[in-house]
């Protein structure tokens, strides 16, 4: 069963136990078990989700679509700037240019994601790692695709490489390690 | 008021403490500082009165993290970073982000999950002997080793808990405190620091930066020697919010060298009569770690050592009149590190 499925009859239980408290003594309070506490069951939900706008870096998005993974870089220091932005930090008064990331690098660290976030616990567990890229110097997070965790190691060499992210089915950037994994 | 919120249902905390306490009316605000809240609020109130524009003020943290379910509190937590770059796509964890730590510097150091687990052992000894702690059992390394992986090479015993609490500290001037009271500890110095938002812009991933030169501004700002620093404090209580955190903390203020930090757990050189004792309340590991009260409960803590007022078996010997709160409010997104001492700051 995957954690979303798990939680979801977690609540569904709840909301049971909640439903028959109401029915039988008028109010949605549970005494939780392990501490003894009343607790009152919030009959108001707040859904949440954001519309964040990416417009300065469509650019990043338009390129990923083409297989690249793009960076900025100041005009005037020459640092790169990765995930992309479009405002120099050392000098306010500099351009960017983007630039296409080289796509190989060599794996720094890395984690197994074992308890998820609510909106990620339909994945199984997942890799997130982290890549240097040393022709450019930049750091990419991102997640490492590798069935057998264990065959990894700090400054084995890993590729960028594109994905398409489902169930969800859009478009990321994943670490891929050069050896079978 | 250090508050984070999110998972809690009431928004406006401030004014509801105040109207509860008896407070209406009295000036109030909310800090953030991520797991560094509560520091924040402690040095909003320090500022306040050392800018003479209070002549006292309340520092008071709180969490409420029950009301929300474990998923939703980690959803949360996890987009305590870079959101967009790191959460929405590649749906990082607190745990995990820490973890990324923990694999980069137990491959550095040759460090086993066994020394990560001494930490947990430690704080759950003192959390034994601290009857505010949320863990009052003390737990063995095997028991550690056996918990299941939360964000691997991070297992339960290695991550501190979903905990409600609060705690309060009152902030007064030279002239008010010494008519309340005769026992007064003095704020001698605060360093703070922020590091990058995204984990992927960080120069290394075995300490973090952001507490290494907050650490350095308080102790420049004390007048202490940052080379020699154990030597000039009595106790710590630092931010082990995972057990990795724990040695990093040790390594960022100075206690020990750059990939030394686990010879002084492995040789429990951080227990009540060793070399620098480090939570002895049971940290945030077993005392637990309501977000924004933690910083605030740390400055407590402080204060009770300071005052000889530990219970027995988790005080420290104080000879240098002085202890040290360190707070990292995400993975070294903000860092707070307080100099508390017996005796006013001299200049």
């Amino acid at each position: 069963m995957s954690q979303k499925a798990e939680f979801e009859a977690f609540l569904k239980k709840m909301e049971d136990m909640v439903a028959f408290a109401k029915a039988q003594f008028g109010f949605p309070i549970l005494i939780d078990p392990r501490t003894g506490i009343v607790m009152w069951y919030d009959q108001r939900e707040l859904k949440v989700k954001f519309i964040i706008s990416v417009d300065k870096v469509r650019k990043f998005f338009e390129a990923l679509r083409e297989g690249k993974l793009l960076a900025t870089k100041c005009k005037s220091t020459g640092r790169i700037l990765f995930p992309p932005q479009v405002d120099c930090p050392d000098d306010p008064k500099s351009e960017v240019e983007w630039i296409e990331l080289p796509t190989e690098g060599e794996l720094i660290t890395w984690t197994i994601i074992n308890v998820k976030p609510y909106s990620f616990s339909h994945y199984p567990d997942y890799i997130v790692g982290i890549a240097r890229l040393p022709a450019v110097n930049i750091n990419v997070l991102a997640w490492v695709k590798c069935k057998d965790p264990s065959k990894l190691k700090q400054g084995m060499k890993v590729k960028i490489t594109i994905e398409k992210r489902e169930p969800e089915g859009y478009l990321t950037y994943q670490i891929v390690p050069v050896e079978e994994c | 008021m250090g508050n984070a919120g999110g998972w809690s249902s009431e928004a406006l905390v401030p004014v509801v403490v105040n109207e509860y306490s008896g407070l209406t009316g009295k000036g109030a605000f909310r800090v953030e500082a991520a797991c560094a809240t509560g520091s924040a609020a402690v040095k909003a109130a320090a500022d306040a009165v050392a800018a003479g524009v209070a002549d006292i003020a309340l520092a008071v943290g709180v969490e409420k993290m029950n009301e929300s379910p474990t998923p939703i509190v980690v959803e949360f937590i996890g987009r305590a970073g870079n959101y967009f770059w790191e959460f929405e796509n590649f749906g990082l964890t607190f745990p995990g982000y820490y973890a990324l730590y923990a694999t980069y510097y137990m491959q550095k150091y040759g460090v086993k999950e066994e020394d990560l687990c001494e930490v947990a052992v430690k704080n759950h000894y003192y959390g034994s002997l601290n009857p505010k702690a949320q863990f009052q059992r003390r737990i063995t390394v095997e028991e550690c080793m056996k918990s299941r992986y939360i964000a691997w090479p991070l297992k339960l015993y290695d991550c501190s808990p979903i905990t409600d609490g609060a705690a309060a500290v009152i902030l007064a001037s030279e002239e008010l405190a010494t008519k309340i009271t005769d026992s007064p500890v003095w704020i001698e110095a605060i360093g703070v620091s922020t590091g990058t938002a995204n984990l992927s812009k960080r120069e290394d991933y075995d300490g973090l930066k952001a507490a290494r030169i907050a650490a350095q501004e308080a102790y420049k700002r004390a007048k202490l020697d940052p080379e020699n620093i154990v030597k000039q404090i009595d106790v710590a209580d630092v931010h082990d919010c995972f057990t990795i955190a724990e040695i990093m903390a040790y390594e960022d203020l100075g206690f020990a060298k750059r990939g030394e930090g686990v010879k002084l757990i492995r040789e429990k050189q951080t227990y009540v009569g060793g070399l620098i004792p480090v939570n002895v309340d049971g940290g945030l590991k077993a005392k637990g770690h309501p977000i924004g009260a933690t910083g605030v409960s740390m400055a407590v803590e402080m204060t009770k050592q300071l005052l000889g007022k530990a219970e027995s078996g988790r005080q420290v010997t104080v000879k240098n009149g002085r202890g040290l709160a360190h707070n990292v409010g995400g993975t070294g997104h903000y860092c707070y590190v307080t100099i508390y001492s017996l005796s006013k700051p001299k200049g």
